[in-house]
């Protein structure tokens, strides 16, 4: 199997396949050695499944970790949920030798093992450290200098940022660098690193609450001056694409992923911009 | 109208049973209000963690887990992150959530999306449109994950049995 194996979730498949056709392009055009991750399921959603139960969120982490183990690959994933789901269940079960050994006894009923060891990345934080900004540079045929983005970094990229340890959670960098190098500009604006209102199970249960909060994001964007919203989850990505009817706003979202196939002149359809609700226009 | 001003019991069997669920420092928490003016949910809601974390400390049972509030969180971690305390605040919002669903508070957008899981292995369906983007794409309809693999789907019906997650939802 391939060095990077690519968990694709929910939202990215079902609801914005551009993102993962995107990602396969870009990782391609960067010679990244990657595959999709096959047979997996939802990662499962940090702000649900573990708000429901905690044991059944390891257990199905644990099943999605069993499937990289048994390729010998790491997980990479374009999704923050994804990410943060992923991440903290290899942690715990690296850390707490009861979770484990409850994953363990779960997984024994599907004859899995997780052993521990996988490596769980979100790409954003492989581009910035192993592919590295002068890398990604040198592929920048279309500059993007009429793009003033407002990044949003989403949460569980960074944090906690005690032990991930890839950006600073106050003052984060590494997207807004990693937006630059394509010669877009990232305009400051208040509210930066708040959440966008989506997690936590906040959007399936009280929609409006969540809206409420992205209001305050996109209030803050149009202050700015931005053009235009660029992430790096599907779930942000959705809050925001979907949800800028009430203050009448027409910001395109881009993931980074579609936004270097702009950058790298590389074919715009696979970015299918004809999932989202705003059009992708400047 | 005296008795109506009396006290609420403070119930310490509560808030142990907290603890012992692993939010042990809940214990610490002196009430600085730094996790209510880091919450962007409390900023246009009536959520305040703080008070949230004050009345787990005083077994406030029936004010803590049927309520509206313990659901508005994002889990952002903003409040963790910048807790002076070290209170795992995420982490206790996580574990009331769990107590509870196990008493039967559960939302009915949460449990379809929680019967979605069970059913498909993914949180949400995938329409027709969407399969017909990712033909358009150049992807297979359905994505090579437990959407296509009915071997994976069978083990994750296993799991959410094997953990009584099908009961708990119901």
């Amino acid at each position: 199997m391939a060095e990077y194996a690519l968990f694709l979730g929910c939202i990215m498949p079902l609801r914005y396949p551009g993102i993962e056709t995107a990602t396969m392009e870009v990782a391609k055009a960067l010679e990244m050695d990657m595959e999709v991750l096959e047979g997996t399921s939802c990662c499962p959603a940090p702000g649900v499944f573990r708000s429901f139960d905690r044991n059944t969120w390891l257990a199905l982490g644990a099943r999605n970790l069993a499937l990289a183990e048994e390729k010998g690959t790491q997980i990479v994933t374009v999704c923050n949920g994804c990410f943060g789901s992923l991440w903290e269940v290899a942690d715990l079960i690296e850390k707490d030798e009861k979770k484990k050994e409850y994953a363990n006894s779960i997984l024994k009923e599907i004859g899995k093992q997780y052993n521990g060891g996988v490596k769980v990345r979100q790409l954003a934080e492989i581009l910035y450290t192993e592919i590295g900004l002068d890398a990604i540079a040198a592929k920048v045929t279309n500059k993007l200098d009429y793009m003033k983005a407002a990044v949003h970094y989403g949460c569980h990229y960074f944090k906690p940022d005690i032990v991930k340890k890839i950006d600073n959670r106050e003052r984060p960098k590494t997207l807004d660098e990693l937006l630059e190098v394509t010669g877009a500009t990232s305009v400051d604006y208040r509210h930066k690193n708040m959440c966008c209102g989506a997690g936590g199970g906040v959007r399936s249960r009280a929609k409006e609450v969540a809206q409420a909060m992205t209001d305050q994001k996109l209030e803050a964007m149009k202050e700015s001056g931005a053009n235009c919203i660029v992430d790096i989850c599907p779930f942000c990505h959705l809050q925001f694409d979907q949800g800028q009817s009430g203050l009448g706003t027409s910001f395109p979202v881009i993931h980074l992923s579609q936004l270097y196939v702009m950058a790298f002149g590389l074919d715009e359809a696979i970015n299918g911009f004809e999932a989202h609700t705003v059009p992708v226009k400047f | 109208m005296a008795s109506d001003n009396k006290p609420k019991a403070v119930d310490p069997a509560f808030t142990k049973s907290v603890v012992d669920a692993g939010a042990d420092t809940v214990t610490l928490c002196f009430q600085c209000g730094t996790c209510t003016g880091s919450c962007p949910s409390g900023r246009v809601t009536a959520f305040r963690t703080r008070v949230m974390m004050r009345r787990v400390q005083l077994g406030f049972k029936d004010d803590v887990l049927p309520s509206d509030e313990l659901w508005l969180c994002t889990t952002c971690a903003s409040c963790d992150e910048r807790c002076p305390r070290g209170v795992k605040i995420t982490d206790i919002i996580m574990t009331l959530r769990n107590m509870a669903v196990r008493e039967g508070y559960m939302a009915e957008a949460h449990k379809n999306t929680a019967r979605s899981l069970m059913k498909t292995g993914h949180a949400i369906p995938l329409g027709d449109a969407f399969r017909k983007l990712r033909e358009t794409l150049g992807l297979d309809g359905e994505p090579p994950t437990v959407l296509t693999d009915k071997e994976g789907l069978e083990e994750i019906k296993k799991i959410v049995k094997a953990t009584g997650f099908d009961k708990l939802v119901g």
